[in-house]
């Protein structure tokens, strides 16, 4: 018991290590900041939002930035800052659970793959070759317009799509531990293959395995709203950056505030999630930068 | 007067600390090195010897720089020069050669042109001078045909080549000094003798003047003249070589001489307590300090000096050099001599074991059967008795590994089966063999970094046999942790510590920890003492042999070392090319009658001894394969008696002294020849 109690506090401090390091740095520290406010605000912001999003009112359509509006309205009269703050809610849930399940589907198959070997590994990769090769937004739109565009949808299907490179990362990362003695050592003392992969390899590849899966997120972030921009992603009335894009881009070139803002918010959420993760990286003594992770 | 062709004065090289302290690798470093000298550079890893060296040609590694001192070639000091004008220094003037040849020679390149490049650097020679040139570099390293040669490719030649053809493009600039860091690590014992008598010639016919850096006070012995000892970034010790090994008058080097095993004295060494300081953490007193058994509270509070001594001509770093110049007149080393309680039964056996490593074709695949005419290792028939240490020997290629891998179930036999107890046959899967088997047969590996999980605590690392052959958790688990590491004099702090934290000797005994945690019979020790240093190597060899009289466990000792083999083993078993050429006890093996690759092994050890010269017999060839039929030496056997040879298997034939040997020879005749020169 106590055993576990201890390990317990490693772990804590591990983490704690690990975010004292990332923010020793200026890029990981702000990325950290951005991040956090996000995360913060998507979680808070429905408490203090000034008005509803959903309200429309023709009369105010397209009011430039004021005191009373401080993003402006858009070309429904909808208040642009109340979107735009609720906006990143359902892009930051759909994609941190969709790189939560690709990290596991991804990561598992990688490791199993890269133990196992031989044909089954040949079969499985070929196969992840041919997903790889097919655009996926193509494939997403079919899957979308089949099963719908409910979160229960996208989750899994984004899920899916981006863990075909996690696999690779994980498999890689597998062989690079494989050849080591304490596996073959691990394996002349009879331990079983899920022994092997749980306590021997998993430490040893957790961690590329995680810094790509932060990589994944920011993709997946930027995949999301393509698809909300085309119409296949959150639907309206739902506050959401892509889409609130796509509404306002004809108004561009006399409405600029109603496509900045959103823009401004997505870019941002990417810029932090990037930053931290390669800060996450670098904590972990994974060099970005000198190896490639496929 | 000799000219002096390079000199040092207080070189201190360092870094910077996370905390922004300065940390020196190199502590005042003052010496020079003579025209036509070969000098010495011998400490353990970590000692700054590499650093040393690469100063010597001006460069210093990325990280480190330098805070004080200069090195003065040719009037300029190296370490303030640009690198343009470094240039023009670094291949012509001064030549380095690496450690691994292999690496540093480009794969896609011919030899030739690799050289050639060489030259078209460091001369200005025209083609068809440079031509010559290559020819005559390739002669001058000792290379058959120079002209096909120069046509291959790095690698078409063996690791020894390789090793001269580096020495050669190093000599295309015809350079007034050669550094040599580590260049025949790792090389096979034969392989090594030739290339360093191979230096030996190059430093006698050309006058230049040699750095070599080594570990290995073996190799430094043949070569130098004198000798630098370093320790944690000081030299302690600097003089010439016979005065440096016969009268070792600083503490570390006395320890180091005598914790080497030496043929020439057989049984356990001396090991040494301790390891090396980390850099920085020496703030007053000697760094030796910790380790040293003369010291007293002078030596905790003070550091000494680098003092020269008259009389031995040598300059030592130590305030009780006097006392140790007395004790290394009088006292005669002594070793602890092994006497191992073997019982008579026996508990393993290897009858007619074939191995093959070559790829099977489809349908024998389906059938699981191995069609190999010319396996890896083939017939090899031991038997080893329960309680005895039996000891693999042979160069790399000899198929020692892999007969051990095999035994342990991590690779198929192709013939042959093995035997546990007599009438437990060990499966060739090792899923199907039973727990109690998998429990009585442990390995330990040559290098603990790669035999230890980084991710893993001690703890973690010692209870996984525990918990799978023992079931144990909890309060249970932990004591038994402790008891165990108890047992390889490891406290009870280690628990929490990774492998990372730990040193070299530390890490190998939680190695030990974890094959003794499964209370096995039999412990197959793969290499190791090969990737530690000499001053720790001796510590293991003893706790090993500790371990084994408390416990009576059985083991298969591989090394490529005879010295290391001779100081720990009952019984020796001599392979070359998979096939066992001599088995017998130990103590006769070293002795002759015995089979000519055990003579030839036995003539290329390097003794920690400049007058004890390794004795060159046979031809510096490396086969790839072993011959389809006759006598798996023919191809590099000194005494070849012809077509026999190649046409029949060889006889066993027991000698007197009771060893066997594989060889169509007579005993008698053997015992001739080889007492007879």
């Amino acid at each position: 018991m106590s055993n576990k109690k201890e390990k317990q506090k490693n772990i804590f401090e591990k983490i704690y290590e690990v975010i004292k390091t990332m923010a020793s740095k200026p890029s990981g520290l702000i990325g950290l900041i951005i991040l956090t406010f996000h995360v913060i605000l998507a979680i808070t912001s429905p408490l203090y939002v000034p008005y509803d999003y959903k309200a429309i009112d023709p009369s105010l359509m397209l009011t430039p930035p004021s005191s009373e509006f401080w993003f402006g309205t858009d070309s429904l009269g909808r208040d642009v800052f109340t979107r735009t703050i609720l906006g990143g809610r359902t892009a930051l849930t759909v994609t941190f659970f969709g790189s939560l399940i690709a990290l596991l589907w991804g990561g598992s198959l990688g490791i199993f793959c890269g133990l196992v070997g031989g044909k089954i590994d040949d079969v499985v990769m070929r196969i992840i070759d041919a997903f790889l090769s097919i655009p996926w937004i193509l494939a997403m739109l079919l899957i979308v317009s089949l099963l719908g565009t409910t979160t229960l949808v996208l989750i899994p299907a984004l899920g899916f799509f981006y863990g075909k490179g996690i696999v690779r990362v994980a498999r890689a990362a597998t062989h690079d531990v494989i050849a080591k003695d304490f596996i073959v050592s691990a394996r002349a003392r009879g331990h079983s293959n899920m022994s092997i992969i749980w306590n021997e390899i998993l430490p040893n590849v957790r961690d590329a395995i995680m810094v790509e899966g932060a990589m994944r997120w920011s993709w997946m972030l930027l995949g999301f709203s393509s698809l909300s921009f085309l119409g296949f992603g959150v639907s309206p009335p739902t506050p959401d950056w892509g889409l609130m894009i796509s509404n306002a881009r004809g108004l561009m070139s006399f409405a600029y505030w109603a496509v900045l803002a959103p823009i401004f918010g997505l870019s941002s959420l990417i810029i932090g999630i990037n930053l931290t993760a390669d800060a996450f990286a670098k904590a972990l003594g994974i060099d970005r930068s000198t190896k490639a992770p496929v | 007067m000799k000219t002096t062709v390079q000199k040092i004065n207080n070189l201190t090289i360092g870094f910077q600390s996370q905390k922004g302290e300065q940390i020196s690798i190199l502590k005042n470093i003052s010496t020079s090195i003579n025209q036509g000298e070969t000098v010495g550079i011998v400490g353990e890893s970590g000692s700054g010897k590499s650093t040393l060296a690469l100063a010597m040609m001006g460069y210093v590694k990325h990280g480190l720089f330098t805070i004080s001192g200069e090195c003065i070639f040719h009037s300029n000091n190296l370490l303030e020069m640009k690198n343009k004008e470094l240039e023009n220094i670094r291949g012509r003037k001064i030549a380095m050669i690496p450690q691994n040849a292999g690496q540093s020679l480009t794969p896609n390149l011919k030899i030739g042109y690799q050289i050639d490049e060489a030259l078209k650097l460091h001369t200005d020679l025209k083609q068809t001078e440079r031509d010559e040139k290559i020819s005559e570099l390739l002669n001058k390293v000792r290379l058959p045909s120079p002209e096909t040669m120069a046509q291959r490719y790095p690698h078409e030649l063996s690791g020894g080549q390789q090793q001269r053809v580096a020495v050669a493009m190093a000599l295309a600039g015809s350079p007034e000094i050669l550094l040599l860091d580590e260049p025949t690590t790792g090389l096979d014992v034969t392989t090594q003798a030739h290339v360093l008598e191979l230096l030996n010639l190059i430093a006698k016919d050309s006058g230049t003047s040699m750095v070599y850096v080594s570990h290995d006070l073996g190799a430094i012995a043949q070569v130098s003249d004198r000798v630098i000892v370093m320790y944690s970034g000081e030299i302690v010790l600097d003089g010439p070589v016979r005065s440096i090994l016969k009268n070792p008058i600083h503490p570390y080097t006395f320890g180091l001489l005598k914790s080497i095993p030496k043929l020439s004295l057989p049984g356990l060494p001396n090991s040494m307590s301790g390891s090396q300081p980390q850099p920085g953490s020496i703030k007053k007193g000697c760094s030796f300090y910790e380790r040293c058994e003369f010291a007293d509270d002078d030596c905790k509070v003070n550091s000494p000096s680098l003092e020269f001594i008259k009389d031995l001509n040598t300059s030592v770093r130590c305030f009780k050099h006097n006392e140790l110049l007395n004790l290394t007149k009088i006292e005669s080393q002594n070793v602890k001599s092994i006497e191992n309680k073997v019982l008579k039964n026996e508990i393993l056996d290897l009858s007619s074991v074939s191995i093959s490593y070559a790829k099977q074709k489809f349908l024998d695949q389906l059938l699981n059967k191995i069609n190999d005419t010319n396996p890896t290792v083939k017939d090899i028939n031991i038997n080893i008795n329960k309680g005895e240490t039996l000891a693999l020997v042979g160069e790399s290629g000899s198929g020692k590994s892999t007969i051990l891998k095999s035994i342990a179930g991590l690779l198929k036999t192709k013939d042959g089966n093995i035997k546990f107890e007599k009438d437990k046959t060990l499966s060739n899967d090792l899923r199907q063999r039973d727990p109690s088997l998998l429990r009585a047969i442990q390995l330990i590996f040559q290098n603990p970094d790669e035999s230890l999980n980084p991710n893993h605590t001690v703890e973690e690392i010692v209870s996984q046999p525990l918990r799978l052959y023992f079931g144990l958790k909890g309060k249970e688990l932990k004591d038994k942790i402790i008891e165990v590491l108890d047992k390889v004099r490891l406290g009870e702090f280690y628990l929490t510590r990774y492998p990372r934290q730990l040193s070299g000797g530390e890490k190998q005994r939680v190695a030990v920890a974890r094959a003794f945690a499964a209370k096995p019979d039999i412990i197959l020790c793969d290499e190791v003492t090969s990737a530690l240093d000499v001053s720790v190597q001796a510590a293991v060899l003893n706790l090993l042999q500790e371990l084994k009289e408390d416990f009576g466990t059985t083991y298969i000792f591989v090394s490529h070392d005879l010295a290391v083999v001779r100081a720990i083993s009952d019984r020796v078993a001599v392979l070359y090319q998979g096939r066992l050429c001599e088995i017998g006890p130990s103590n006769n093996v070293y002795k002759f009658p015995s089979h000519p690759y055990t003579e030839v092994l036995l003539g290329a050890v390097l003794e920690p001894d400049p007058d004890i010269k390794p004795k060159l017999v046979a031809e510096d060839i490396v086969e790839e394969k072993p011959p389809e039929n006759g006598c798996s030496f023919q191809g590099r056997c000194p005494r070849i008696l012809g077509d026999i040879c190649k046409n029949e298997v060889p006889p066993w034939q027991t000698s007197e002294n009771g060893n066997s040997i594989r060889c169509h020879i007579k005993i008698e005749d053997l015992k001739n020849q080889q007492t007879s020169n």
